[in-house]
């Protein structure tokens, strides 16, 4: 038989950091969906207020500012560990990652009791009028998928304390969960100027 | 005996390879297989199946529906139950059916088409397969006990609010919805990073074949369109639950708020019907024409740019709301623009077959009646785009003839041909050639007499949507023509499925290539075997089969022990790292009736969906726990086997 | 079945028009359906050509002569496609004109009937009728269009396309009939059970006749002139009707259903359901389910010797 041309891969190496791995993909894709469903909530929000003369309607109090911008800040502090976090699981510093997840999910952890003040002084119900729907449902999407990535995140932070945590593979799954923590942080940011600052400026 | 043997890839005496690998990536076994396959084969199957069976249900839906209106004030339904008839056809085709019959199509041919051994992320194919099956399931339940929807597949308010809207028909609707786009998104995430990211070396991005790129371009437009459509339904489903006021004009609520939001996402799903079935065609073309399809760059453009300006005209469904003219005309020229690229690409199908030689055969007479067809629905689209004349023909039986023009021309028609065309290589048998050609022609002339009456009956005054009619209208002639041609097109159904069915069994076999194919997934047997690819291929052009294979490259030193697949670059296909994908599991399973319980749950109670979220993460960690490095992947432990 | 797919004839056609804005569009639908035959025949005869011609053995590499077909398709299509928008945007614009209107009309749809109130700057003038619109031939008419529950769509093909009526929001149409006549109109955005069943009639009189009509409408109820229509009065004000009918200068005062003041005018009954005679009135009133299940009115129970007086007096009220 004559020789036929092959291409050796079986030295390449099993994972891949950043845009070469398929969980960055499927993650980048996932930040799409997400973030198509806020671009359709907040067009809601704004087609809602441009139907009604004055927003929020007469007699409802404006939303409480002190603690979402309270929540902000605390968003903003986050990004530190979760920075931390990503470069020293791309270097697969065990230790690291363990201590840094910990402490990025205490201060998620407390986003989400405080994120309970801001619901309740949102001073308006869901069901008084379209307002309090939007303005409930669109702080409620963000809490959605923000509770749901803390939970990923804590068992993701569990399992490097197991021995899976040495694997490459939970060293990409512990980067791709930050780029993602930079999307829910980055995203709350055009939510809370909706919610909090347009009913004061518009 | 290897079944690989004489395919162009497999390296002569590689029985060790094909041994170890029939291990590696056999089917689950035991009690509970069924529950635990991931195997983008076996889920393919599954949901083509799956989906066909929602066809058929959605197909004998409409027929109940003609038989009511072949005469006036006919009987046959009252008209609660014609409002629920119309509306579960409506969905059925929409949600049920098209979509995910070509992500079906898809999730089995794309892989073998790009020469890779699996579907990125088996374990969610899975679960978005169950999705789709518990999401039917729920609604032809609610159908038989006399609670489907009834305000139609585009479910405006306030009709279809709490007001107007008693019980849980609609709350079914909106269950649907998220039963339906959660299926469909995962599958979308699926195939982009497969196409993406899963190629064989060599199959740079130029040198994807059309329907690759079609399904690429489909995916990315599910990504953007499906979340408008959960949003518009998780509101109207709050505003039912807990008394939200989204559409409710009394508290600053607003209807056609719903109407953007839905038809956002409603135009560029017609387009998700419809790209995918462009891809088909251009499969069929190239193979039975014997040559490449003219105009490759200008194919691809014309996809990408069909994409774009598909999201750009869900205006044209609202022309009659009172929306301010200068928009309006926005909307007329986006949707006549978009015929520029649906031209080029029938342009170019008659330039290649002019230029090729075509073959009569089955699938292609498909297409063919697809060219005839769709260019009808194309046209008459035309027309509704000009606002004046949708002024008039908007809500009549005008759009639908349009609407089924382009859907069945333009989609339903390829599929016909792509399943006739694939079907070797899914079942092993080819279906038959005589059945085929009947069932093409009364296929054909069923569907002309079925709908292009309705162009004249929309004309002539007939709204959508009534469950009849008075008989002074006149419209009895007509009607009981298209309900004849609902017959025929109905017989010519049976003719094709039943030509599928039976040949499942006793069609002549067929070997790897038996069309003579150029692309990738004629490179395998027929079935393929588990592991897809003995070696995977190498590629030097967009016609892989027509230009000397038995020359090119294999891959070599991916693994045979485990679930390996090869990952490419995205746009040069270089090689870059390997990669194991999950063997089968409970866990899909597990979550979508979790999944599904909570949605079915969230009809009567919104902690339903507290509950169920929790429930929901706990299962997914079951799910995504890395599993023992043994079973992770690897072949299961085989008492007789050589040590690694 | 040939003539029936040839011809444009029809009870509410699209293709009659007999107002200007119908007219316009239909002339617009002419350009369209002949452009489009056109483009048909050519698009149809070039696959053929392609799948039948004859093939040569000649190995001539004929892409480049394709590529110019495809080029010059694409070309002519563009321009046919630019030249079908300007004449739409064109037409568009004229019947976007809202022109000084003589009169002014408001619709309400309601589940499943067309409140139809004839505005006036004199309130006393104002009438209040249901399911039939009378208009002046040759005047344009301002037709004002609200919903009191669900989105319905107002539709008399004869005279214009068709208008949403939108909780909400305030849509408006314009008419403008040619010529006396009678034309047929129907709900045409599925609003539930009866959607099927909601049309009516518009009348175009002769301004002169128009105005000796509405002249009459104003007029109050017409008071019972015999013994028979006077117990049929009485039946209707003791039955449960008034709830939900009005006759004007009576004390039926309900806003739920049609107004009944002028019923015996009309020539329709349950929005152009039925023909208004006096058997097809009484199915109606005794069970209006039968004829139109799911409306909200509910069956008479009457006692023996009561329905005749009863539609006697109905007919009373022209």
């Amino acid at each position: 038989m004559s020789e036929r041309a092959t291409i050796d891969v079986s030295a390449l190496p099993d994972h891949g950091f950043g845009s070469r791995s398929v969980m960055w993909w499927a993650t980048v894709l996932v930040i799409l969906i997400e973030a198509t469903v806020f671009v359709a909530t907040i067009t809601s929000y704004f087609y809602l207020q441009g139907n009604e003369a004055a927003w929020p309607p007469p007699d409802t109090p404006l939303p409480g500012l002190e603690w979402p911008t309270v929540n902000t800040i605390i968003l903003l502090v986050s990004l530190l560990p979760n920075q931390f976090v990503k470069a020293a699981a791309e270097k697969m510093e065990l230790r690291k990652v363990q201590i840094g997840m910990i402490v990025a999910d205490l201060i998620a952890i407390g986003f989400v009791a405080v994120r309970v003040l801001e619901f309740a002084h949102l001073n308006v119900r869901w069901d008084s009028s379209a307002y309090g729907s939007i303005t409930w449902t669109l702080l409620g999407f963000h809490t959605f998928h923000l509770v749901t990535d803390l939970f990923d995140s804590i068992v993701l932070t569990v399992l490097m304390f197991t021995r899976h945590g040495r694997e490459p593979k939970r060293f990409v799954d512990a980067s791709e969960n930050c780029f993602y923590w930079y999307f829910v942080v980055l995203s709350w940011l055009p939510i809370y100027a909706v919610l909090y600052w347009a009913p004061r400026i518009l | 005996m290897n079944v690989m043997e004489g395919t162009p890839y497999a390296l002569p005496g590689a029985t060790r390879e094909h041994e170890e690998l029939t291990r590696t990536w056999a089917p689950a076994s035991g009690l509970l297989r069924w529950f635990r396959q991931v195997d983008h084969l076996i889920i393919g199957r599954r949901f083509i199946i799956t989906a066909f069976i929602w066809f058929a249900l959605g197909g004998l839906l409409a027929g109940l529906m003609r038989l009511q209106l072949a005469v006036p004030e006919n009987t046959v339904l009252s008209n609660d139950q014609y409002n629920q008839v119309f509306t579960v056809h409506g969905i059925t085709m929409m949600f049920l059916f098209a979509v995910p019959i070509m992500e079906a199509m898809a999730v089995f041919i794309i892989p073998l088409m790009i020469g890779t051994r699996a579907l990125a992320f088996p374990r969610a194919n899975a679960y978005a397969y169950y999705m789709l099956l518990f999401g039917g399931m729920m609604v032809y339940t609610a159908l038989f006990l006399n609670m489907a929807p009834d305000a139609g597949w585009f479910n405006y308010p306030p009709l279809s609010g709490p007001a107007f809207s008693a019980g849980k028909r609609v709350d079914i609707w909106a269950e649907l919805v998220n039963f339906t786009e959660i299926s469909a998104l995962t599958v979308a995430v699926e195939i982009i990073v497969t196409i993406f990211r899963q190629r064989a070396p060599g199959m740079s991005i130029n040198r994807m074949p059309l329907y690759v790129w079609a399904m690429l371009v489909t995916s990315f437009m599910i990504v953007f369109a499906m979340p408008a459509v959960m949003v518009a339904s998780n509101f109207i489903g709050l505003d039912r639950l807990v008394g939200t006021h989204f559409f409710n004009a009394a508290e600053g609520g607003d209807a056609l708020l719903w109407q953007h939001l839905f038809w956002f996402f409603g135009h560029p799903e017609v387009y998700i019907i419809f790209i995918p079935a462009l891809g088909m065609v251009s499969s069929i073309v190239s193979v039975f024409c014997r040559r490449p399809v003219f105009g490759y760059t200008a194919m691809v453009l014309s996809l990408v740019a069909t994409a774009f300006i598909g999201f750009g005209l869900w205006v044209h469904d609202m022309f009659a709301t009172g929306l301010p003219q200068s928009g309006e005309s926005f909307f007329t020229a986006a949707s006549m623009m978009i015929a520029i690229p649906s031209g080029v690409q029938i342009f170019c199908w008659i330039a290649t077959i002019w230029l090729g030689k075509p073959s009569f055969r089955p699938p292609f007479l498909f297409v063919v009646g697809f060219i005839a067809i769709f260019v009808i629905g194309g046209l008459s689209g035309v027309m509704v785009a000009s606002v004046p004349l949708d002024l008039q023909l908007h809500d009549t039986f005008f759009v639908v003839a349009h609407l089924h023009y382009v859907l069945i021309g333009g989609s339903l028609f390829p599929l016909l041909g792509a399943v006739f065309y694939w079907f070797p290589k899914m079942t092993g048998r080819m279906m038959n050639e005589r059945a085929g050609h009947v069932s093409f022609w009364l296929v054909f002339a069923g569907f002309n007499l079925t709908f292009f009456p309705m162009h004249k009956l929309g004309l002539i005054g007939m709204p959508r949507r009534i469950y009849t009619y008075l008989p002074e209208t006149g419209w009895g002639p007509l009607n009981l023509l298209s309900t004849a041609g609902a017959g025929v097109l109905a017989l010519g159904m049976l003719v094709y499925f039943g030509n599928a069915l039976v040949s499942m069994r006793r069609g002549a076999l067929a070997g790897a290539d038996p069309w003579g194919g150029a692309t990738l997934e004629w490179a395998t047997a027929s079935p393929p075997p588990a592991y897809k690819f003995l070696h995977l291929p190498v590629v030097h052009g967009r016609e892989p089969l027509w230009e000397g294979p038995e020359n090119a490259p294999v891959v070599t030193g991916v693994s045979t022990k485990k679930r390996e697949v090869l990952i490419t670059r995205t746009l040069d296909a270089e090689p870059d790292h390997l990669y194991v994908y999950p063997g089968p599991t409970v866990w899909p399973f597990l979550a979508a009736v979790t999944t599904g319980s909570m949605l079915v749950a969230g009809l009567f109670t919104p902690w339903a969906f507290a509950i169920g979220t929790a429930a929901l993460l706990v299962f997914m960690t079951g799910w995504f726990w890395p599993t023992t490095k043994k079973k992770e992947g690897e072949a299961p432990p085989n008492e007789g086997a050589a040590a690694a | 079945m040939t003539l029936a797919m040839l011809s444009g004839r029809g009870i509410q056609s699209a293709l009659e028009p007999a107002g200007e804005h119908a007219e316009r569009i239909a002339s617009l639908w002419d350009v369209f359906l002949g452009v489009s035959a056109v483009v048909y025949v050519l698009v149809i005869a070039f696959l053929f050509l392609a799948l039948f011609r004859r093939r040569r053995e000649d190995s001539a590499d004929r892409s480049r002569s394709a590529f110019l077909a495809v080029s010059i398709s694409t070309v002519l299509t563009t321009l046919v496609l630019f030249g079908l928008l300007v004449s739409s945007i064109v037409t568009g614009r004229r019947l976007a004109q809202m022109p000084a209107h003589a009169l002014s009309v408001t619709v309400t749809g309601r589940q499943w009937w067309w409140q139809v109130d004839y505005e006036s700057a004199d309130p006393s003038k104002r009438v209040t009728s249901a399911n039939e619109l009378t208009i002046p031939a040759g005047v344009p008419v301002r037709v004002q269009l609200q919903s009191s529950d669900v989105v319905h769509s107002f539709w008399v093909p004869n005279l214009h396309g068709k208008q949403d009526l939108i909780p909400g929001h305030e849509n408006a149409i314009l008419l403008e009939a040619s010529r006396p006549g009678v034309y047929r109109g129907q709900c045409a955005e599925f609003c539930g059970y009866q959607h099927a069943k909601m049309a009516l009639w518009v009348n175009v009189l002769d301004p002169k006749d128009y105005e000796r009509w509405i002249a009459a409408e104003r007029a109050t109820s017409r008071i019972p002139a015999t013994p028979e229509q006077r117990k049929g009065q009485e039946i209707f004000m003791s039955s449960p009707c008034p709830l939900c009918h009005n006759i004007q200068g009576t004390d039926a005062s309900g806003r739920t259903g049609p107004d009944l003041t002028h019923i015996a005018s009309r020539r329709s009954i349950a929005a152009a359901t039925l023909p208004n005679n006096r058997g097809n009135l009484a199915g109606w009133i005794l069970d209006p389910q039968h004829v139109k299940p799911g409306s909200f009115m509910p069956p008479m129970v009457l006692e023996q010797g009561e329905l005749e007086p009863l539609l006697t007096y109905l007919e009373s009220l022209r």
